[in-house]
């Protein structure tokens, strides 16, 4: 056994403080240049891929939000066209009734209008018409008269036949 | 997992014993058939000193005639650490000694001892490389025992700088990963970055959170130092030639370091609950003198564990492929050489898995430990 470890430090004792030394050295080293900024780097870029994925998954769902969205809108579009249209066919059929409804008012206003000038016109025609006749006959009456009562007997029979009329009356 | 582990090292140990048995026994025939040969080495220290003792000769039978080939000489040679940095045939890079002696500092080449052929008389004593460990030599030309305690080595020794170069290596590379993070900001990675991420989001994700929960922040510094770290050391391991091959992670002493930090750090971040579960464990009183000391056996013995654990795996390896190889020089014969090279082929590649596998494992249980030392509820 003292043989085993006889000199033991005098031979090996340099090559251990050595291997400390340069381990050592090389842990401080390699810490300091080499394992901080690796270690960080490849931090950051895990971080930054897992952020990117994240904001991918993010991106996917607001796109499906945004579909049905747009899914929705198009349908409220399509409901509101239809309501509007059929808003429309029914304005239109109302103007129409109500057009044709005062169309027929205003025909049968014409009409009536029409009817009094016509019965106006009407009048009036009687009225000159039996002017006409009484003025002519009046006239008639006078140029028979002045011929009859150029000659005396034939006023005579004219009055008697006048008389005779009244007799029958 | 861990029972995956422990069956491969012991598929390992067992082929580690098997190849040694045959390199022993080879041995044994060779040296009955090389009686008469010049030099017999029964020993190694007796092969050196009569080298020492007839320099030239020697280095001419070195030379010419055949060497003795010694497998467990040649494989703990390489397993172990060194002074010099051996790059190929007669080539090796010479490295600093530098000493603490009890009068001084001293600093000079390893190329001085001439491959541990010559001593060297430093400013203080006189220093002699005795089986790789650093001697003082007294007046008389023996080792001289006691003032050899008094020398501490702090050399710059193959393992210390193969070391310094993984540490450069993962500077470059993570200090250029970073930059190309603060670069490309948010992008996706690319290059080295793209290659490293997943490896620093598999330290993150399957070790330190499900380990340690939601205070893993603070300690993953730590686990990505003490993974790479590993990781690197394991792979350059492999390589068999120059800058690589040291067997850095296979080394006790390495392992202790790191299994220290552990110890340390699990401890200081040790909350109530930890502490409370060892000094007062939920048992009746009167088992406490039984109960404590386990307690706190517990806490030495599980980085106790991992240290042995990286350092049996990676020098494991290493004995394997040195073993495959040497069976080319047992037999002396190139007719060897394809299947051991098949052979070591298999088990680079089964090296590589080992590899990764260790770092994950003593990073996961420094995970694991700290987790338990953290953890909130109870």
């Amino acid at each position: 056994m003292d043989q085993l470890f006889e000199g033991l430090l005098n031979y090996h004792l340099g090559f251990v403080v050595w291997a400390f030394v340069a381990f050592v050295l090389l842990f401080i080293l390699l810490k300091k240049f080499a394992w901080k900024p690796i270690m960080a780097a490849i931090h950051d870029r895990e971080q930054s891929i897992d952020d990117a994925l994240n904001k991918a998954e993010l991106a996917k769902q607001e796109m499906t939000r945004l579909t049905a969205q747009n899914q929705d809108l198009m349908q409220q579009a399509r409901a509101e066209r239809d309501e509007i249209l059929k808003e429309a066919k029914t304005l239109k059929d109302g103007i129409l009734n109500e057009a044709k409804k005062q169309a027929q008012v205003e025909g049968a206003k014409l009409i009536e209008k029409a009817k009094i000038e016509i019965e106006n016109q009407k009048k009036a025609a009687l009225a000159e018409v039996k002017d006409q006749v009484s003025s002519l006959s009046l006239e008639i009456a006078e140029r028979v008269l002045r011929n009859q009562l150029d000659d005396k007997a034939k006023q005579e029979a004219l009055v008697a036949n006048l008389l005779k009329d009244v007799e029958l009356n | 997992m861990d029972c995956n582990q422990v069956f491969v090292s012991k598929v390992k140990r067992l082929i580690v014993v098997f190849t040694l048995l045959i390199a022993f026994f080879s041995l044994k025939v060779d040296a009955f058939a090389q009686v008469d040969s010049t030099v017999v080495p029964v020993d190694s220290a007796v092969a050196k000193t009569a080298e020492a003792a007839s320099g030239e000769h020697a280095q001419a039978h070195g030379e010419h005639g055949e060497e003795k080939f010694e497998p467990t000489k040649v494989i703990m040679e390489h397993i172990a650490d060194s002074h010099v940095w051996h790059i190929v045939g007669h080539y090796s890079v010479p490295l600093p000694i530098i000493l603490y002696t009890d009068k001084g500092i001293e600093m000079f080449s390893s190329a001085q001892f001439h491959h541990g052929e010559h001593d060297y008389a430093g400013q203080y004593y006189t220093y002699r490389l005795d089986d790789e460990k650093i001697k003082v030599v007294g007046a008389d030309g023996n080792i001289d025992v006691v003032s050899s305690k008094k020398v501490y080595d702090f050399s710059i020794t193959k393992n210390v700088a193969a070391m310094w170069i993984s540490v450069i290596l993962l500077l470059i590379i993570f200090t250029g990963v970073a930059s190309s993070y603060k670069k490309r900001v948010g992008k996706a990675p690319k290059g080295l970055q793209s290659l490293l991420e997943p490896i620093i989001v598999f330290v993150r994700d399957d070790i330190a959170k499900p380990n340690i929960g939601h205070k893993y922040g603070k300690f993953m510094p730590l686990l990505l130092t003490i993974f790479f770290f590993i990781w690197i050391n394991n792979l350059m391991g492999l390589i068999p030639i120059f800058p690589g091959g040291a067997n850095v992670t296979g080394n006790i002493f390495l392992t202790f370091v790191l299994a220290f930090v552990t110890l340390i750090v699990t401890n200081l971040n040790g909350n109530k609950y930890y502490w409370k579960h060892i000094l007062t464990p939920d048992v009746p009183w009167w088992l406490y003198p039984i109960m404590i000391p386990v307690e706190l056996i517990g806490v030495i013995s599980k980085p106790f564990a991992l240290m042995i654990r990286l350092y049996a795996n990676i020098s494991a390896g290493h004995i394997i492929v040195l073993s495959l190889l040497a069976l080319i020089f047992i037999f002396k014969s190139i007719a060897i050489a394809p299947i051991s090279v098949a052979f070591v082929l298999f088990m680079d590649v089964l090296e590589l898995l080992v590899a990764f596998l260790q770092a994950f494992i003593f990073t996961m249980l420094t995970a694991l430990f700290i987790g338990t030392a953290v953890e909130e509820h109870h």
